[in-house]
């Protein structure tokens, strides 16, 4: 569980990135936060795991104040996947990238080869094993940096725009994934601009302007809010813009699945037809 | 990074932002030269403070002392190692305490800084250009050379980026002995190689497809001209550099041990 006490936050050059921010991440949410170019999402996540330390306020994983604790500490039980996986490889090979953490964590012999195999599996990258991280594609390459942070098991996972740069399959590879892992029990975190990708996944959705938070709640009613994405500098999805240009026809705004909205308006067409 | 900070040019106006950049490096040569021809401390604080007005009018305060906090480090290395070859070694002049030649130098390399920092914070990468190419220095080494310079901020804050995600991945910088320490740093520095690297072939093709290199003779949108404010600062830098050899030869400069006993 992560709770936020109204944290502020200045950079060393004077900006401040957030502005008094409170927050609570129970455990095995799945949460998204979005909002536009600097408004403090990512500078809000790397709290979390303490690469970040409040300049007012306090952060608690699991009751422990990030200040009293290393960041490798809290990092076992925050797992963070960057955004450009070319900043965290540099080993010879795929296995050896997630060796490395669990090393770093002081796992055993035997337990760094066990989970190196499992994380592998799970992100079906074990073909290239022996292959040089650099030699991997793009995708392969986010699916790599992931497996390196699952491999630790972290109770937390925080994925900084993890849609960027994907096409259409891996991101709904991605997708699966992370709403599977949120199902098997892990709180996950998402920093994410991709308001479909967030439409899919359906989670609590948070969201941030100007280093502070707006809104806080379901998908559902934050991504058909249209004031509200119009602060946050988001677009509502491509659906909920068809009913929400259709309102006049008295046909509801609070969609964001594709397949019910799909239902509804072939019912609505063939009312009309019919009439 | 913070060192980095103290030579990282802000787009301000102030008339020495508007000096000529040939100028102020002619003024940069005189303070390095009388620095290094003088190792008493009394003549080293007075070249640190005569800069002081030049950093307030350029109001570049801020980033200034950030570079001197920077340089402070190794500047107190400089004095340690002094001091311990001074006391043990016995090597400094006879007329001044163990620990004034030290101080000295420390205090010659923060002048150093100090004249370089001012230099770099208030000269603009295209004028720093502009002043190589009118010096008749060939176009591909003066674009070189600018490209390095404008580039050490972002790779600075690229190498943040990989430290905090090594960092994520439990790497922990500061444990261990001396040789395990820079061992540490193997993980951020092959990220920060490879992804420079890659910048800089992106750079090259960027540039080729913009046609770099097309003509062989080229001019300028902007030609450096001298002002009167320059010719002013011209003068005051060769009053000093005069000024400064003449002290030298001929004025025996008391050391702070005299002075205080």
């Amino acid at each position: 569980m992560i709770e936020v006490k109204d944290v502020r936050f200045i950079y060393p050059t004077g900006v401040e990135a957030l502005r008094g921010v409170s927050l609570t991440i129970r455990d095995g949410e799945f949460v998204a936060i979005m909002g536009s170019n600097g408004a403090g999402k990512t500078t809000l996540v790397k709290h979390f795991n303490g690469l970040l330390k409040p300049t007012k306020g306090d952060i608690l994983v699991d009751g422990v104040n990030t200040r009293k604790e290393s960041i490798a500490h809290l990092a076992r039980r925050v797992g963070f996947v960057f955004q450009n996986p070319d900043h965290q490889l540099f080993c010879e090979t795929a296995e050896e990238e997630i060796a490395f953490a669990l090393k770093n964590f002081g796992f055993d012999e035997a337990t760094v080869g066990t989970r190196a195999n499992w994380a592998l599996n799970l992100l079906d990258i074990e073909q290239y094993r022996q292959t040089s991280p650099f030699m991997l594609s793009g995708g392969e390459r986010k699916r790599l940096a992931l497996a390196s942070v699952l491999a630790w098991d972290p109770k937390v996972v925080v994925l900084d725009e993890p849609t960027i740069g994907q096409d259409f399959e891996q991101k709904e590879k991605l997708r699966q994934f992370i709403v599977q892992l949120n199902a098997q029990g892990k709180t996950v975190v998402v920093v994410t601009h991709d308001v479909e990708f967030v439409a899919d996944c359906a989670p609590r959705v948070v969201l941030m302007a100007e280093g502070k938070i707006v809104a806080d709640g379901e998908a559902k009613e934050i991504l058909t809010n249209k004031e509200l994405a119009f602060k946050a500098s988001i677009v509502p999805p491509q659906i909920t813009q068809i009913l929400l240009g259709l309102a006049d026809f008295g046909l509801p705004t609070d969609i964001i699945d594709v397949h019910e909205a799909g239902k509804l308006l072939l019912s609505f067409l063939k009312e009309e037809v019919v009439l | 990074m913070s060192v980095f900070e103290g030579f990282r040019f802000r787009r301000v106006s102030s008339s020495i932002h508007r000096l000529d950049p040939r100028v102020k490096f002619l003024y940069v040569l005189v303070i390095f030269g009388i620095a290094i021809a003088f190792f008493e401390v009394l003549p080293l604080i007075f070249l640190f403070l005569i800069q002081i007005p030049f950093v307030l009018v350029a109001s570049v305060q801020r980033e200034w002392i950030r570079s001197l906090k920077g340089a402070s480090f190794l500047a107190s290395f400089i004095f340690i190692v002094n001091f311990a070859l001074a006391y043990f070694g016995g090597t400094y002049p006879t007329s001044m305490s163990p620990w004034e030649y030290p101080l000295a130098m420390s205090l010659r390399f923060l002048v150093l800084v100090e004249s370089f920092s001012v230099f770099f914070l208030t000269t603009s990468p295209d004028h720093l250009s502009l002043a190589l190419e009118q010096s008749h220095v060939p176009y591909e080494f003066c674009f070189a050379f600018t490209t390095a310079v404008r580039f050490v901020p972002v790779l600075a804050e690229e190498a943040q980026t990989i430290m905090d995600a090594q960092k994520a991945r439990g790497l922990e910088l500061e444990r261990g002995n001396f040789l395990k320490r820079v061992r540490n740093y193997i993980p951020v520095l092959i990220p920060l190689i490879v992804s420079a690297i890659r910048r800089s072939l992106e750079l090259a093709e960027t540039m080729e497809s913009r046609a770099w290199g097309a003509t062989k003779k080229r001019t300028n949108l902007y030609v450096l001209k001298m002002k009167s404010a320059d010719y002013v600062m011209i003068a005051v830098s060769i009053g000093l550099l005069i000024l400064g050899i003449y002290i030298r030869l001929s004025i025996s400069i008391p050391s702070l041990t005299m002075l205080l006993t």
